[in-house]
């Protein structure tokens, strides 16, 4: 067990999140960084599906009642535990008693915090993912608060070595100021010529209005050509959407799993990460891409997490 | 033949295939659950979502090319039968009444038993599930009570609430935002994530709105 010592209500379990319900009305949820997330747990050698903490409240402190390996990815922030300062994207052992306190980060938005054995919420809907937006999966299918108690799935034999290991961050973490990648959408082709060109050619800023659901950004307006109203459609995390006023909102984790407001781009699923980590206030660019460079980024990311997995299991076997 | 539908992407693991033509289309939609029931487990394949008169298709870009997808979807839509859904049939008990029911009906020039008579006497079907968990967008509104949607949508419109919007006509399963007109109210359950299929309604499912109650 782990024991929540302080936390808000965006702290919440997450995992892969899920597939094979969008057509019953359940968004996919999952973390919003899922390269983190994968990574957290390939220190481990947790189950790639393994569910962990994603915290985006910080301070954040919980206690370890048994001994247990731990690992923290995502965005960088000051963490200790009982005292001992980790590295970011570090794994180590962690003994009975041992407190584990992650401050406000000092770049990106979500912090992930995975345990050996995984945390072991119910399997609800094929995932452990916590939907926040309609209370369900997770712990109690609501974020996390103090006295929470998580229980964890069982350990696989083998112990991290002394002091720990780390992971070299995923392809592209290094340059915050690259484009997001996007392909055009259905209702590309009806932007005016002026908006597609705005579209990737503006600063996009960040608003307020973000969270696990969606995030919209402003900046110039984008006016569509031709005005039609659309019926209703299944949409999928990273799909851009231009309500009339013109504001691009883009859709994350917990998206509905339909809409119908136009969407004039996706944003590719490796770049999603970049939204999860975003703040209100961070600026952003787009760039079209292809289809093959859009695959060949989650293949990148894909050769990543199995490079990363089988390293760790040397450490975790010497 | 031209062909009568559009494929979009929706990044690299995701399909629209949009085959609507003007209003929504009761046949187009029964060739589309076909489709759907055709492509539901295939190899690679994540989600298969039916919209009105279009279908999302998410797959795993990386076990299954979007070539294939393309085929599959494409080809199946030519050749798509409309096969009737066997559907469930459920009769829906409804309190009418609520904040908009009043102005709804004026608003149309009806009177509110007009309206509540005219509501509970179609016969609906359920086009599609989605939005929401267990969200039933329902075809068959009466043309009589079609209003566009509210100018302001509503911060909480309550679980159980019976909605119109535009042609269409609705359930809320939680209390969510929506524009869409509140006529009543049901204790109906449409969604519970700890059912296998956690959604009550179906795609091809048959609705009627009972009236158990009218609150003035």
């Amino acid at each position: 067990m782990i024991e929540i010592l302080s936390s808000g209500a965006l702290n919440s379990v997450q995992d892969r999140g899920r597939r094979g319900s969008l057509a019953s009305g359940v968004s996919r949820s999952g973390a919003m960084d899922r390269p983190a997330l994968d990574a957290a747990n390939a220190l481990l050698g947790n189950d790639a599906g393994a569910a962990a903490i994603e915290v985006a409240a910080f301070p954040f402190r919980l206690r370890f009642q048994a001994g247990a390996a731990v690992a923290v990815t995502g965005a960088l922030a000051e963490t200790r535990l009982s005292g001992r300062r980790l590295p970011p994207w570090w794994a180590t052992e962690a003994r009975a008693g041992d407190e584990l306190t992650i401050a406000p980060p000092t770049l990106g938005a979500r912090v992930y915090v995975a345990v050996s054995g995984g945390i072991d919420a119910p399997l609800l809907l094929g995932a452990r993912a916590t939907e926040l937006k309609s209370g369900y999966g997770g712990h109690e299918g609501r974020g996390l608060r103090r006295g929470d108690l998580l229980p964890l799935g069982p350990r696989l034999p083998g112990r991290l070595p002394e002091g720990g290991i780390g992971a070299l961050p995923p392809p592209g973490r290094s340059d915050a100021g690259r484009p997001l990648r996007l392909l055009p959408a259905a209702e590309w082709p009806e932007f005016s010529e002026d908006a597609r060109r705005l579209f990737v050619a503006a600063d996009w800023q960040v608003t307020a209005e973000a969270d696990r659901q969606g995030c919209r950004l402003d900046g110039p307006e984008l006016v569509r050509a031709r005005r039609r109203e659309l019926m209703s459609h299944g949409i999928v995390p990273g799909t851009v959407q231009v309500p009339p006023s013109g504001r691009p909102i883009v859709q994350l984790a917990e998206a509905n799993t339909c809409g119908g407001y136009p969407k004039i781009a996706t944003v590719i699923e490796a770049d999603l990460w970049r939204l999860g980590q975003a703040m209100p206030g961070d600026r952003l660019r787009f760039a079209l891409a292809s289809r093959d460079e859009a695959v060949a980024a989650l293949r990148e990311t894909a050769d990543w997490l199995d490079r990363l997995r089988s390293a760790a299991a040397l450490y975790r076997a010497s | 033949m031209a062909d009568d539908f559009i494929l979009s992407e929706a990044g690299a693991g995701a399909l629209l295939l949009d085959v609507a033509a003007g209003a929504f289309d009761e046949d187009r939609q029964a060739r589309l659950l076909a489709l759907a029931d055709s492509l539901s487990g295939a190899d690679g394949i994540e989600d298969v979502v039916p919209g009105m008169n279009n279908l999302m298709v998410a797959f795993d870009p990386l076990a299954v090319e979007a070539g294939e997808i393309t085929r599959r979807l494409v080809d199946g839509w030519r050749t798509a039968v409309a096969t009737a859904r066997a559907g469930c049939e459920h009769r829906i008990d409804v309190v009418y009444g609520g904040p908009d029911l009043t102005d709804f009906a004026a608003g149309l020039g009806l009177a509110v038993d007009e309206v509540i008579g005219r509501h509970a006497g179609a016969v609906y079907r359920v086009a599609a599930i989605g939005a929401m968990p267990g969200f039933p967008y329902l075809s068959g509104l009466d043309p009589a009570l079609s209003a566009p949607r509210r100018a302001v949508p509503r911060a909480g419109v309550p679980k159980g609430a019976v909605i119109v919007g535009g042609g269409q006509a609705g359930i809320m399963p939680i209390t969510a935002p929506s524009g869409w007109h509140i006529l009543g109210h049901t204790d109906f359950t449409l969604f519970d994530p700890h059912r296998v299929r956690p959604a009550t309604l179906a795609a091809g499912d048959v609705v009627r709105f009972v009236v158990a109650g009218v609150e003035r």
